[in-house]
């Protein structure tokens, strides 16, 4: 008995037929359809059930199907068990006249900000949720982006004196000793904010009591941009997203297509990817640390950091022809094969590297100041991180050693030989030394990966997906109708839905993509990583100095164009 | 997870001189220092440029800003075609076509309008894999600052390069031929003087 139908079985024996609980037709993932009376209670058996024991919610997302299926709505649920290693997918058809479901707050912390975004974006209520508020549109946004018959050509006037306060900040409050608190603004512009975002704090003193997080000010609705583009248009949208290693997106963007394609890269695109994503993921590391010290104070090694930076991007740039926003992936391969001395530089770096890691280890590792402002800071349990969804080097850093490139290997990440940095005080410190043994880890991935670097092509031979070599676009007759047709209308994508999931800096970055058979997304969610992250730092923040959210804020890796889309 | 794929990664505890500051102090300045001097007569650890008086130099894909390539005789190898402006993920790309009276062939098209809007473009690339007559490509030039937003769109007299291609600084383009240039690191500069 496989996985899938196990899984099945035991929902089978607790949920029978007639209990609200239907097996949907089988795809990439084992699926449930539920009605949203049964929602809850499947939901708590989901997770409490030791032979299913779904401890993560991995995403929660709306799906507009308009006038093509009633009810109008479905809310996806993805779920993943750490422990087991296997992941479901519920659905539940909601009404347009009755866009109401019961909240998972309850079960998962994790379907906080996922289920406020399904709000935002399509309406769907969620009966139970603490907070049900817009959250990536602004208060004064009318009508939800996602919906099909939401015209996104309309424009909004958003008044800055509407925006966000929290119920407790409007009112004055007195402490035991009879002196008010203060109400601070931390963001949205402020040097220590990594992107546009805003804390409002409440403090006593200089310790914080209570605290919420607004966001989307960078939200630019990259799920309706991706409807209105063919599937490879998307690819310099992705790039947008974790702008700080833009080219995992990328490759994380194209698996999942290609997974729903049926189709894989050629060996050597593969390496060629897993490299730069390797190279990617460092640089994303150290903009990490880097920051979070230069935000603590320690600006040398944020300089030293980042000469490792450019020179990775030099060689993104030598590949791709762009640096931070490289597009260089395309579905099937990549838009060229890398330059002759590609290896030769990717060795240099790896020279390089370690020395600069090291002098930057020497400065901060056992340096007493940076050990007292970060030991004990910022701690969050494993249980509770698994609860908000955390996935990462945040989550890694707690003590679970989970890892997609582990759990669920692909660009064949199972033949190389790594090990998953993990530490238990789940604190600042604990994620900054896992950061650091990451990179590590990563050089070696690379080290490995340079030496199986096989000549060959680095796109598929398939002209519904790639386009054909330039020389015979000019001379050919056949090739110039290929390249006419893939440019004019995309490539096809038959019609079904994947979640690919991949291991970006952040933690699992996942794209839901349904293909309704045309040349576009007809849906594509994206998992960020560090969305699920951000949600428990107002959470963590209570009981700590301000000094201490800027430290918090800084080893939890927030980009923004990653939060807001 | 197997046990043998984790590593565990534990705070070392703080030696007794290590607490005391003042040893440690000396250590971290000599990591400084080290990079200091190495900066101060051979440049060893600097990615920093004086820009712009010196300049970076880019590889020979760099995506910079677009031109419309021309036949021998000086008339735009473009057909209008829509190509390049169906396969813009920005809609960047505006072109009008017309009759081409001087054709060989009846029926021949060429661009009356073609217009790009550089505040628009996120200079990904696509026109040029999408173009099917080799008639834009882009070029070395990034350094683009416009006074209003209507100088940003620029339109075929400012696109089309007349006389031989190897004058532009080439950039982002179908064929590359044999490699001439090498990813060089550290990053290299050149002066204005010798460079572009």
């Amino acid at each position: 008995m496989n996985g899938a139908d196990a899984i099945l079985d035991a929902v089978r024996q607790a949920f029978p037929e007639g209990s609200g609980v239907s097996v949907a037709p089988p795809s990439d993932l084992p699926t449930l359809r539920v009605e949203r009376g049964t929602l809850l209670p499947l939901a708590r058996f989901l997770k409490a059930d030791p032979r299913l024991d779904f401890s993560l919610l991995a995403d929660v997302c709306g799906v507009d199907w308009l006038e093509q299926r009633a009810p109008r709505f479905e809310v996806v649920y993805h779920l993943y068990s750490i422990a087991k290693g296997h992941r479901l997918r519920l659905k539940v058809p909601v009404a347009e006249e009755d866009a109401v479901v019961s909240s998972v707050y309850g079960v998962w912390k994790a379907a906080d900000w996922f289920e406020r975004e399904a709000f935002d974006m399509f309406g769907i209520r969620f009966e139970g949720h603490p907070n049900l508020r817009r959250i990536l549109c602004h208060p004064s946004f009318v009508g939800h982006p996602l919906r099909k018959d939401y015209d996104p050509g309309q424009r909004w006037l958003l008044r800055e004196g509407e925006q966000h306060e929290p119920e407790w900040a409007r009112t004055p409050q007195e402490d035991e000793d009879h002196f008010e608190t203060q109400v601070l603004n931390l963001g949205p512009s402020h040097p220590a904010t990594h992107g546009t975002l805003r804390t409002v704090i409440r403090l006593d003193g200089e310790v914080i009591t209570q605290a919420d997080v607004e966001i989307g000010y960078l939200h630019r609705c990259f799920e309706k941009m991706s409807e209105q583009h063919t599937w490879n248009q998307v690819i310099p949208y992705t790039d947008r997203l974790n702008y700080c290693s833009s080219m995992m997106n990328g490759v994380g963007y194209a698996l999942a297509v290609e997974k729903l394609l049926g189709i894989e890269a050629p060996p050597r695109a593969q390496t060629v990817r897993l490299i730069l994503s390797e190279l990617s993921r460092i640089m994303d590391h150290i903009v990490d640390i880097g920051a979070n010290l230069n935000d603590l104070g320690a600006m040398t090694p944020f300089l030293y950091m980042y000469e490792a930076r450019e020179e990775i991007y030099s060689v993104l740039e030598a590949c791709a022809g762009g640096r931070l926003t490289v597009s260089y992936v395309r579905i099937g391969g990549l838009a060229n094969d890398v330059p002759h001395d590609f290896e030769e530089a990717v060795r240099w770096l790896l020279r390089r590297i370690p020395r600069l890691m090291d002098d930057m280890e020497r400065l901060i590792t056992e340096n007493r100041i940076f050990r007292d402002r970060t030991q004990g800071v910022g701690v969050l349990p494993a249980a509770e991180a698994i609860d908000w969804g955390w996935t990462g080097p945040c989550l890694r850093a707690s003590g679970v050693p989970y890892d997609v490139r582990k759990a669920a290997p692909y660009l064949g990440y199972e033949t190389y030989d790594f090990k998953i940095p993990v530490a238990n005080e789940g604190d600042t410190y604990a994620r900054y030394l896992v950061r650091v043994e990451e990179v590590r880890q990563s050089l070696g991935i690379i080290e490995q990966a340079l030496s199986r670097l096989s000549p060959g092509p680095v796109i598929v031979d398939d002209h519904r997906v790639a386009l054909p070599p330039k020389e015979k676009v000019y001379t050919e007759m056949e090739p110039l109708i290929w390249h006419f047709k893939l440019v004019m209308e995309g490539m096809q994508v038959p019609a079904g839905e994947v979640y690919g999931c991949t291991e970006a800096a952040n933690g699992e970055l996942g794209f839901y993509a349904i293909s309704d058979g045309g040349g576009r997304p007809y849906r594509l969610k994206v998992r960020p990583p560090c969305f699920a992250v951000f949600q428990a730092y107002p959470h963590m923040l209570r009981g700590h100095m301000v000094a201490d959210a800027v430290a918090i804020l800084g080893s939890l890796n927030i980009i923004a164009g990653e939060l807001d889309r | 997870m197997n046990e043998k794929d984790i590593i565990l990664c534990q705070a070392k505890p703080l030696r007794f001189f290590q607490r005391f500051y003042l040893v440690e102090v000396i250590k971290g300045l000599a990591v400084t220092l080290r990079h200091f001097v190495g900066n101060l007569f051979r440049r060893r650890y600097t990615v920093t440029v004086e820009w712009p008086e010196v300049k970076r130099e880019y590889s020979e894909r760099l995506r910079g800003r677009h031109v419309l390539l021309t036949r021998e005789d000086g008339s735009p190898r473009c057909v209008a075609c829509y190509m390049c402006e169906t396969a813009c993920p920005a809609d960047c790309i505006h072109i009008e076509a017309e009759e081409d009276p001087t054709a060989t062939v009846e029926w021949e098209k060429r661009p009356r309008v073609f217009t790009i809007d550089l505040l628009r473009c996120v200079f990904c690339g696509f026109c040029v894999d999408a173009c099917p007559k080799e008639a834009i490509i882009m070029t070395r030039h990034h350094e683009m600052a416009f006074a209003d937003r209507q100088e940003a769109v620029i339109g075929l007299d400012e696109l089309l390069h007349k006389g031989p291609i190897d004058r532009l600084d080439l950039g982002y383009r179908p064929y590359y031929g044999p490699p001439t240039r090498h990813i060089r690191l550290p990053i290299p500069v050149t002066s204005e003087s010798d460079g572009a």
